[in-house]
């Protein structure tokens, strides 16, 4: 059977660190970027002695998630421990959710190019992340490192069902969920930091087939790019495999980002028993029905559901929704200038256009725009009523951008105004012709290219501030036309 | 003082204190002296802080002259099983894999001592990690019975228990989690007692088994047990596991006596492997109680039998994972001149960890793995339950229960260690307590002909410590054993 006569099957696991100030199981700061192991204490360094005591915030993130992709929160979880030697691991074991998790059984819907799709999300739960071990130059020969400034940092595990069926729709997943857990404010979405991971399960099986083939776990996916290119390398290995009379070996394997292949890092015999029982240090997690409800009443809108109501509210194509809205402050912004500006979709091609590209320029996000939403609409105004062209508005925003000045005074100040007095530009359309009369004879008996000659003699007269709209109508109107 | 003043209680030396009659420093040089006489015998102490406990001696008698004392035991003189975090004082839980480990913060009942004024005079002896009964399992060198010194003190408190006894320390803390505190203070002839689990913060104790641990007073008399109880009994938000109650008085009833009260024997306590003698003293206690008003009810705790094969999977389970950390990466003993991490761990967990904590990591690690958890660990857990059950159900019955604490005497150093299992058996009517998480005291109650110690065991109402001490005191009252000094050295 060629590669076409197969389903793949793929499930995502996603690590994401939550942006609480504080670790999960002591005091220290999660901040990103410190010194190694600065931010550690007793408890991080998993001394004698020490003991858990979990943060509230992060119980407070979980739920918010798992509501958020409509999960059922449950009264009673359970911690537990997964034990393991390693050296980034200071307890040997990490405190994690196993059989009793906080969130269980809620779903996300993506885009996919045949409509929308469900995709179930198995389960939530949270636990500790490990350090680091550093095996490069900073180390002497025959040494490594271990830094522990994040360990116990809290994360959430989020497990879809294998309910993906290509590249495409993982990457509209990961993408979508990334999304949905930054407009939750709970994490920053950050692939090449790591503080967003995704681990792949992928199992080919026929087409039309219900039993599920035998699946690979693959890591190291720190990019979409990288994730769609491991599945799509992943389901071609394993059906060579099946072509081939083979058989797909269950086991776990890591994306080669140079040599663009994913190779085995180890297979089921050799894959940990990680004697998982209940952390005794620590009661089960009791969460009272009154967090639920308010965490519920306090969501934030969600990423699509924001995109549906930028269609219907402001009748916005849906391509233009979708870039609105994939950042919650972008969206925020759009909405708080939508009431100053004439026109939504106008509004939003110049948010699309101009003012995304001056904040790619600047490295910056919307946040540290420095002009109001009503400057913005005083300027959207001015191009509407003809004050200003289209390209003189775009120099104008870009000093709004920088500097915060009214639109009204910039173009007084670098005098782009535009010169839409019906009389004023007659005036001097009048002049042209009359010093143009042989051409306008030549126009006349059908020389129609000499209209631009005309149009720029105007200009050239104006010095480019004749509105043109005004010019050609009258233009148009004196030579007959 | 006619008598030396070593032998005094501590609520004896407390009120001594407070009339001005010896000095904090006065006392803790006796105490000393005491060490540097009678130690190198019995060999209690792992580690003597004599610059440290002068220094809060010293403390302790200018705040007292200042502003007052601190607490009813300021200046009191105290050990501390070297299972205790003590920042800057190395703490190695009897085990070569912490030697030489200083630790950089203080365990909340360690906190609660100094806040309190207690000077420390060092840290106490113990089986590795507190796995044994018998002090033997100790990495550095077994600690002798005062009573006499050819046999152990009992464990894994022993050096605990021994240094009370022997009146190097006025009173000290152990760890139990299977016994622990009271098995070594029935065979010394002192009180030890065992809080309700969740009573005293674990934090800063470092973990056997997380779900039977609890750190208890080791003393010479019970009112000294209740008045160290009341320093170290606190809710600690560092220990999620530490109960959020109020700290009752536990002096208040002290005296209260036991008329009227129900006192449950449980007929599975009473086995046939038991000593005479001790079977003997503990009879003519529970004769004692009903002299003193008290109802003897015959009560049935069925599923004793199972409580050693369960705590035998459950506490080297939790253990094979608390133990994990001593990895040679961070702290403690790392092997040297090894070849990858594979290595790294084997030699120096290999070289670190003695025989009987192998034993338990290796059977712990069983317990758990894949294929083997439902048919022990979960097993184990659901037998746990029907165990805390029983006594649920005795305790409808009656207001506490009595036994012996250990079914024997001490037994002689080296007659139990190549055979593990009747060593654990030591430990027969101690455990259930611990899983059942219920209070428990051990409170002198005679000798046997060869001059052994023996106790006599009750066990309470979860967080009924109050109930427990009184009922120990109204026997203690009639019975002074506590003033037998040992005959040597
Ligand atoms: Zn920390």
């Amino acid at each position: 059977m060629p590669l076409s006569d197969f389903q793949p099957v793929i499930g995502l696991e996603v690590h994401a660190q939550l942006l609480t100030h504080s670790k999960i199981f002591c005091g220290c700061s999660t901040a990103f970027g410190a010194e190694p192991n600065h931010h550690t204490c007793p408890v991080c360094l998993g001394l004698p002695g020490v003991l858990p005591v979990l943060n509230q915030r992060v119980v407070e993130f979980a739920v918010r998630t798992g509501l958020a992709l409509e999960c059922t929160v449950k009264g009673t979880s359970v911690w537990s421990r997964k034990n393991y030697f390693y050296p980034d691991l200071p307890k040997g074991y990490q405190i994690t959710q196993y059989d009793q998790p906080i969130c269980e059984w809620g779903r996300l819907v993506i885009d996919t190019p045949a409509g929308e799709k469900v995709v179930r999300v198995r389960r939530i739960h949270m636990e500790e992340d490990a350090g680091k071990s550093v095996h490069d130059a900073t180390a002497s020969a025959g040494q490594s490192l271990v830094d522990l400034n994040r360990a116990g940092v809290p994360l959430l595990e989020i497990v879809s069902e294998p309910d993906l069926r290509d590249s495409d729709e993982a990457v509209e997943y990961l993408k979508s969920l990334r999304d949905v857990l930054m407009y939750l404010g709970v994490n920053d979405g950050n692939l090449e930091e790591g503080s967003f991971r995704c681990d792949a399960n992928v199992s080919v099986m026929p087409k039309g087939s219900t039993v599920y083939g035998q699946r690979c776990e693959l890591k190291n996916l720190n990019s979409f790019r990288f994730l769609k290119q491991a599945i799509e390398y992943e389901v071609a290995r394993q059906v060579d495999v099946l072509e081939s009379g083979g058989k797909v070996l269950q086991e776990t394997r890591l994306w080669d980002v140079n040599k663009g292949v994913t190779r085995s890092m180890r297979s089921k015999e050799e894959a940990h028993d990680y004697r998982y029982f209940p952390e005794p240090d620590l009661p089960p997690l009791h969460v009272a029905d009154a967090l639920i409800e308010e965490t519920r009443g306090a969501l934030p809108e969600l990423p699509r559901a924001k995109r549906q109501r930028f269609m219907s509210q402001y009748g916005l194509p849906a391509y233009d929704a979708k870039l609105l809205t994939a950042e919650r402050p972008l969206a925020d912004f759009f909405e708080a200038c939508a009431p100053h500006a004439p026109d939504a979709k106008k509004l939003s091609n110049w948010f699309l256009g101009e003012l995304s590209r001056l904040l790619k320029e600047e490295g910056t996000t919307v946040s540290s725009v420095r002009f109001t939403p009503t400057q913005l609409g005083e300027l959207l105004g001015a191009v509407e009523q003809g004050t200003v062209s289209i390209n003189a508005a775009k120099d104008v925003l870009g000093e709004m951008f920088r500097t915060g000045a009214a639109p009204a005074n910039i173009i007084a100040s670098k005098g782009l105004a535009q010169v839409s007095d019906v009389g004023a530009v007659e005036a001097v359309v009048d002049e042209v012709l009359a010093k143009s009369a042989s051409e306008v004879e030549k126009y006349r008996a059908g020389k129609k290219n000499l209209y631009g000659f005309f149009v720029g003699q105007v200009m050239k007269a104006m010095k480019g501030k004749g509105n043109p709209t005004l010019v050609n109508e009258l233009l148009k109107k004196k030579l007959g036309d | 003082m006619s008598q030396p003043l070593t032998d005094l209680t501590m609520l004896e030396l407390a009120a001594a204190l407070a009339a001005g009659k010896v000095s904090s420093v006065e006392a803790t040089r006796a105490s000393l002296a005491r060490i540097a006489q009678v130690d190198p015998k019995v060999r209690a102490f792992l580690r003597v802080d004599e610059e440290g406990a002068l220094r809060a001696a010293e403390a302790s008698d200018a705040r007292r002259r200042a502003s007052g004392p601190a607490s009813p035991l300021e200046g009191v003189p105290l050990g501390l099983k070297d299972i205790f975090l003590t920042e800057g004082l190395e703490t190695t839980c009897g085990s070569r894999i912490l030697q030489g480990f200083v630790p950089p913060y203080d365990a909340t009942v360690v906190r609660l001592l100094r806040e309190a004024g207690l000077p420390l005079l060092g840290k106490l002896n113990m089986d590795e990690f507190a796995m044994g009964s018998s002090n033997e399992s100790s990495a550095y060198f077994p600690t002798h019975n005062p009573w006499d010194l050819s046999r152990t003190p009992g464990g894994s408190s022993g050096g605990s228990a021994a240094a009370v006894a022997a009146r190097e320390v006025f009173g000290a803390l152990g760890t139990d989690t299977g016994g622990s505190i009271r098995q070594p203070a029935a065979h010394t002839n002192t009180v030890g007692l065992k809080p309700t689990y969740g009573r005293v913060s674990r934090f800063g104790v470092i973990a056997f088994a997380s779900s039977l641990d609890q750190v208890g007073p080791m003393t010479r008399t019970v009112a000294d047990a209740a008045a160290l109880l009341q320093v170290i009994a606190r809710h600690d938000p560092r220990d999620s596991t530490s109960a959020p109650l109020e700290t009752p008085d536990y002096l208040a009833d002290l005296e209260g006596g036991v008329h009227g009260l129900k006192l449950g024997v449980p007929r599975e306590y009473f086995t046939d492997g038991m000593d005479p003698e001790v079977e003997a003293s503990v009879r003519a206690a529970l004769k004692e109680y009903e002299r003193l008003g008290a109802t003897l009810v015959d009560v049935s705790l069925p599923h004793t039998s199972h409580a050693l094969a369960t705590y035998y999977l459950l506490a080297p389970a939790e253990a094979s994972s608390n133990l994990a950390r001593y990895d040679g990466v961070r702290y403690g003993l790392r092997a040297r001149d090894v070849r990858g991490l594979q290595e790294l761990y084997g030699q120096t967990r290999g070289q670190g960890f003695g025989a009987e904590v192998k034993r338990r990591i290796m059977l712990g690690t069983y317990a758990l793995s894949a294929g083997y958890y439902d048919a022990y660990y979960l097993r184990a857990q659901k037998v746990r339950t029907l165990i805390r059950e029983d006594f649920t159900r005795a305790f409808q019955q009656v207001d506490a229960i009595l036994s012996p604490t250990s079914p024997v005497p001490a037994f002689r150093l080296g007659e139990k260690v190549d055979d593990p299992l009747s060593m654990y058996l030591t430990d027969i009517l101690t455990l259930p307590c611990n899983l059942a998480g219920l209070p428990g005291l051990s409170v002198p109650c005679g000798f046997t002909k060869a001059g052994l110690p023996v106790g006599l065991q009750v066990l309470g109402r979860p967080f009924d410590e109050a109930g427990v001490l009184r009922i120990g005191r109204a026997f203690e009252r009639e019975h002074d054993f506590f003033r037998r000094t040992p005959p040597c050295p």
